[in-house]
């Protein structure tokens, strides 16, 4: 007959003499967990001590000057900013109307098998590395947006003073365009959960009273999920404001502020991306480092938002993949 | 009450229904279009001189990419030997030992903010931490920069992993005497392996295809690797050198590291999402 004895594990009887092992074990990955605040909080302390010097020596000034000249050491961070916050409005509004309808696609019309192709084809457009998507972008996206996109917009709606000028092809909308495909999977990518997550009984009812499909879109599954919806969005900020390897191949690098957006520009990222390395100065390198405060800054309160949204919806949300 | 007629919103339905479709589409179309480019762009560039050679001068035929081929393999293999030890641990405490208390939900949180801070900051923080220090760029710096962005991806996916595996798994094991950490090493550890094997392959994906952080800490080298405390070849930092550059021999490198870098990334990619999808089903 089987007896208790022969179920337990071989090394019962050695572990039995190591009281401590448990003990030091939990201690051991409570110290790796606390690595990663750690990380943050050592960021943080590490990005105001070197920006220090420039912001002692600028003040507030720093964050509104849109002068930016190593050779008489003055600095501003204003023209970086303002092309890191144009260029994520510009990929936002591109991004979030178009991830809301794929979503309803990929949950309401699609048959399953072609849902779970399309979702996944669209999954992956969020691993590609940046640095193609900025490959890309300069040498194929930019040639055909000077061709035809900017050409056609300049002379339709070359009136606004946001699509006057020569047609480059580099520059601000170009840099728009490539983010917002680059964070349409992570916005999709949630918004699809929300969909999905609603209850059917909701969205029955109101088929049920002869709602179309994009009335019960539009009337019950986006108020039901605008939390989750809206916590998607701003994690989609998130990445956009910090993208810097395809911003900086297309984005122009100039600082300068224009309306116009096929005008050149830069963002903070890009700024970092391209001048850290050349930059010898002390003063020159201390206010790069201000515009990486920024940038972490901007992106850290973006993320507390997103956090707080996005967990009422996962509980103790997963990492997407 | 008389019902609105139905004829202008089935027609909005419709207009929605197609623009949906439209939007979808476009989102494959770029990554068709991409993949196209890469293929038609790059494929010419993969010969055996790409794989077995240094970097030539502009101009002069027969130059590859042995180096940084090599230099992007160290660095993703030491970043990852870096940062899945303490990721498991990390996530073996949010999982398993910290359900619900506050200490785990910072470290969640902090790791979800982590995730999303934007590479480059994570560059300038060991451009400050280890170059500055030491002096000089290094291929030890860039892994460690490479790790910093590695180790939450494996902690979250690690712990997602763990909650996955049933308590009565747990439970047998303790009751059978065995103390914790052994039941985490050899039981819970053991049943979560293919998703614990889908966050590394994920996190690996996730660093490899990197750029920015590397810029300030590896930079790159037209040398053969001597030495960690070097400055480190590889392809993501040739790329940004190589396409920003007039010389047409080095943009169809680049491109060939590109289509490289790419596809490594994707197959990845792919193989986690395979990993993962068998052990759901």
């Amino acid at each position: 007959m089987l007896q208790v004895k022969d179920l337990a594990l071989p090394s019962a009887k050695r572990t039995r003499i190591r009281p401590y092992a448990d003990t030091i074990f939990t201690w051991l990955t409570v110290a790796a967990a606390l690595v990663v605040p750690s990380i943050i909080v050592a960021i943080f302390w590490e990005l105001l001590t070197l920006s220090w010097p420039a912001l002692q020596k600028f003040g507030w000034r720093f964050f509104i000057t849109e002068v930016w000249n190593p050779v008489t050491q003055e600095f501003g961070a204003a023209s970086s900013i303002y092309g890191t916050v144009m260029s994520t409005i510009i990929a936002m509004v591109l991004a979030v109307p178009m991830s809301i309808v794929i979503a309803l696609f990929l949950v309401e019309l699609a048959p399953p098998t072609v849902s779970k192709v399309v979702g996944n084809l669209i999954e992956l457009l969020a691993a590609i590395p940046s640095i193609i998507y900025g490959m890309w972008g300069l040498f194929i996206l930019a040639p055909f947006m000077a061709r035809y996109v900017q050409p056609f917009l300049g002379k339709y709606f070359g009136f606004l003073p946001l699509f006057s000028g020569p047609p480059m092809g580099i520059g601000m909308l170009t840099a728009g365009i490539i983010l917002a495909f680059m964070i349409l999977p992570f916005i999709t990518a949630i918004c699809r959960d929300v969909f999905a997550l609603v209850p059917a009984v909701l969205k029955e009812s109101g088929y049920g009273v002869g709602a179309t499909t994009w009335e019960v879109t539009y009337k019950i599954t986006i108020p039901y999920g605008s939390v989750g919806i809206l916590g998607g969005i701003f994690l989609g900020l998130g990445r956009a404001l910090g993208e810097t390897m395809a911003v900086t191949f297309v984005i122009g690098n100039t600082h300068k502020i224009s309306l116009s957006l096929f005008a050149p520009g830069n963002s903070i990222a890009s700024s970092l991306a391209n001048e850290f390395a050349e930059a010898t100065e002390p003063i020159y390198l201390s206010s790069l480092i201000a515009l990486g405060l920024v940038l972490f800054v901007f992106t850290f309160l973006v993320q507390v938002i997103s956090q707080g949204m996005l967990r009422r919806l996962y509980k103790g949300w997963s990492l997407k993949i | 009450m008389k019902p609105r007629p139905a004829t202008g919103r089935r027609l909005l339905n419709q207009l929605v229904n197609i623009v949906a479709t439209l939007a979808a589409g476009s989102g494959i179309i770029i990554l068709l279009w991409i993949a196209f480019i890469l293929a038609y762009k790059g494929l010419p560039a993969l010969n055996l001189d790409f794989f077995l050679h240094l970097p030539a001068p502009p101009m002069i035929p027969g130059g590859g990419l042995a180096n940084a081929i090599l230099g992007t393999l160290l660095l993703t293999l030491l970043a990852t030997v870096l940062a899945v030890p303490v990721g498991l641990l990390a996530g073996v405490c949010l999982g398993e030992f910290g359900h619900q208390s506050r200490l785990a939900d910072l470290c969640r949180f902090a790791a979800n903010v982590l995730t999303g801070m934007p590479s480059i900051i994570v560059g300038i923080f060991v451009y400050g931490l280890l170059v500055l220090t030491m002096g000089k760029f290094s291929g030890l710096a860039g892994a460690v920069a490479l790790a910093i962005i590695m180790l939450p991806v494996v902690a979250r996916t690690t712990e997602d992993m763990l909650r996955m595996v049933p308590d009565p798994l747990r439970e047998s094991a303790l009751a059978l005497g065995a103390p914790r950490w052994r039941v985490t090493v050899s039981i819970v550890f053991r049943a979560a392996r293919a998703g614990i094997l889908t966050g590394i392959l994920l996190g690996v994906a996730r660093v490899s295809g990197e750029t920015a952080p590397l810029l300030f800490t590896a930079l790159n080298s037209p040398y053969m690797i001597s030495s960690l405390l070097e400055p480190m070849p590889n392809l993501t930092v040739t790329i940004f050198n190589y396409a920003m550059s007039p010389y047409e021999d080095w943009q169809r490198l680049a491109w060939g590291a590109s289509l490289l870098i790419t596809a490594g990334v994707l197959i990845l990619n792919i193989l986690a999402r395979g990993i993962f999808g068998e052990r759901r089903s």
